[in-house]
């Protein structure tokens, strides 16, 4: 006798134990990223990010510029780590144009690039301490992260997009009396990240939301192809500036930081020590360079014929950043691709989540040592 | 004080040095840089070797250099020799998709960059595993001959890559889980954006 509804008008049954959540974007607990989250009662049992919230095209824009006039655009998705960044389209460019790069030159970027790689990390900490309401930890590194800006400021001018590597050495060389003050302000800024850990790493509140939280094994870091410090944390011994050194780093002495817990405290403790690692690079580095000598080649402004394909990858503060670049003879890179840490990182996310709890979600996404604006490019 | 008297000296020196000795420094550089290149390196002729072996005429070696070696598969080989880089050659990740367009050849290429973490001797080695997807000018990504096979059942690490490539340039990868796209805005209604035809606003 009932008349049957059509099936647009059909009333679908709610499974109402499990609810649908979007985190982000703009939220304090995520950044410039949604994370679309499903959750029973206090569980996530299920989660999807969706990283492409301030997509700029950057790859697509690098195939309307040469070489040269690409290098201030290239660095903009990780502003604070603009150094690293651009290194492996640096090398590339190198590579296809058949250039030796002066040897102060060499160090002077090794020196730019740890520096860079503190400037990141600090701010990446303090927004971990911010997500984990330790507001001490928000301001201590926003504060020390300052001396290092000043040395970068220093040396190019520039506080945070410096755009200083150029195919063929750095723009400019080294202020006179730089070695001096850099020696005492990474001295006095490696005495005060050790005292992070009486507050930060040692603490027991940090201790109990991240210790045995999100735990990724030794096996599945390999399998998913995450990088960095997520790898490192998990028992995986790979740093690029050990394994296949670029610049001068062979001739620097120097040991990565590995980790076999693999949860979301061995994540963030390993940054922190490796930049302890980066003031003894920049050290040795500052007592090995030579004391004068070109810092660049000069380059055509328009550099033609470069035909060929390379692929470079350095060690960022995020992971391996690699660059493919292929050219077919044009001032202009016919294809520009980068492979960012931040990007590779992500695709752990969901397999981290499910099962934890929601409160657990910050301490746990951050802990990735994911830039949002790097992932989308 | 005395360093900031020393600079000057020394700064001076290079402003002068670089506009005179290029025109002779270039000349003994390609020269070293072609006697380097001769040795076709061992080790990474062993593994493309090894490939060429297996699969004869599927495979092409693109080039072989110091750490990096080129493969290109065709579209129905390429899932075959991707399980045996895995398994034989204990290459264990992906660290990179990149797609290129080819108006001219109406072709689309996808370059895999594999890499290995668990293999200590294959820890600077790249794998470059290249294949080629025919290409339309009107695409329907998802429903047109751009179409290749998915590796995400081989090497996890591809799953977001894939995606990027089939919203950036219309590939559609059979077999992937989850064809969604990732970058793009929900109401996206143009060509795929890194496909050569598609041109930025004012250029």
């Amino acid at each position: 006798m009932t008349a049957e509804l059509p099936p647009g008008l059909a009333l679908q049954k709610v499974d109402e134990r499990i609810m649908t959540l979007n985190v982000g974007p703009q939220h304090p607990g995520s950044g410039h990223m949604r994370i679309i989250v499903q959750i029973d009662g206090d569980y996530i049992v299920a989660c999807d990010p969706d990283p492409g919230y301030v997509h700029r095209g950057e790859e697509k824009m690098a195939e309307y510029r040469n070489y040269i006039t690409n290098i201030p655009h290239l660095e903009r998705p990780v502003i604070h780590d603009s150094c690293n960044v651009l290194y492996p389209y640096v090398l590339g460019a190198e590579e296809l144009l058949g250039i030796e790069v002066p040897e102060r030159a060499k160090y002077v970027r090794v020196i730019a690039s740890e520096l860079n790689r503190c400037i990141y990390t600090m701010y990446w900490l303090a927004i971990y301490g911010i997500f984990l309401g330790h507001s001490t930890m928000f301001m201590w590194p926003a504060g020390d992260r300052e001396l290092l800006i000043d040395l970068m400021e220093k040396m190019t001018g520039a506080r945070v997009t410096h755009a200083h590597f150029v195919p063929g050495g750095v723009r400019n060389d080294l202020p006179p009396n730089f070695e001096d003050v850099c020696l005492r302000q990474v001295n006095y800024f490696e005495k005060r990240i050790k005292e992070y850990a009486a507050i930060f790493y040692d603490n027991p509140i940090l201790i109990s939301r991240t210790k045995d939280t999100g735990v990724l094994s030794r096996q599945d870091a390999i399998r998913l192809g995450t990088t960095g410090s997520v790898l490192r944390a998990s028992g995986v011994d790979y740093d690029l500036r050990k394994k296949e050194p670029y610049d001068v780093y062979d001739e620097l002495d120097f040991q990565t930081n590995v980790m076999k817990e693999g949860d979301s405290y061995a994540r963030s403790r390993v940054p922190w020590l490796d930049m302890m690692e980066s003031c003894n690079i920049i050290r040795q580095a500052l007592q090995k360079m030579p004391k004068s000598g070109s810092v660049r080649v000069k380059l055509k402004p328009n550099p033609k014929g470069i035909v060929g394909s390379v692929y470079k990858r350095v060690e960022s503060g995020r992971g391996s950043l690699g660059c493919y670049i292929v050219s077919d003879g044009k001032p202009e890179p016919y294809r520009v691709k980068m492979s960012v840490g931040s990007f590779r990182n992500l695709i752990a996310l969901p397999y981290l989540l499910k099962g934890e709890k929601l409160g657990n979600m910050p301490s746990v996404y951050w802990s990735l040592n994911y830039w949002p604006v790097e992932a989308d490019r | 004080m005395s360093s900031d008297s020393e600079k000057p000296v020394a700064e001076a020196k290079p402003e002068t040095k670089p506009t005179s000795p290029p025109p002779a420094k270039p000349a003994p550089k390609p020269a070293a840089k072609k006697q380097e290149e001769k040795p076709i390196p061992v080790f990474e002729k062993g593994i493309s070797e090894k490939i060429v072996e297996k699969f004869g005429d599927k495979v092409k070696v693109t080039f072989v250099k110091e750490d990096r070696v080129g493969i290109n598969a065709t579209k129905e080989s390429v899932h075959e020799v991707a399980e045996f880089i895995r398994d034989a050659l204990n290459y264990d990740h992906v660290e990179s998709v990149s797609g290129v367009d080819y108006p001219a050849d109406n072709e689309i290429e996808v370059v895999y960059h594999i890499g290995s973490y668990s293999d200590n001797t294959l820890a600077r080695q790249v794998l470059e595993l290249t294949t080629r997807a025919p290409r339309e000018s009107n695409p329907i990504p998802g429903n047109d001959a751009t179409k290749l096979p998915s590796l995400r059942d081989i090497f996890y690490s591809v799953e977001f890559h894939e995606r990027e490539i089939f919203e950036m340039l219309g590939v559609y990868f059979e077999g992937h889980p989850d064809n969604r796209r990732l970058l793009l805005p929900e109401d996206w209604a143009d060509l795929p954006p890194l496909r050569k035809d598609f041109a930025i606003k004012g250029r």
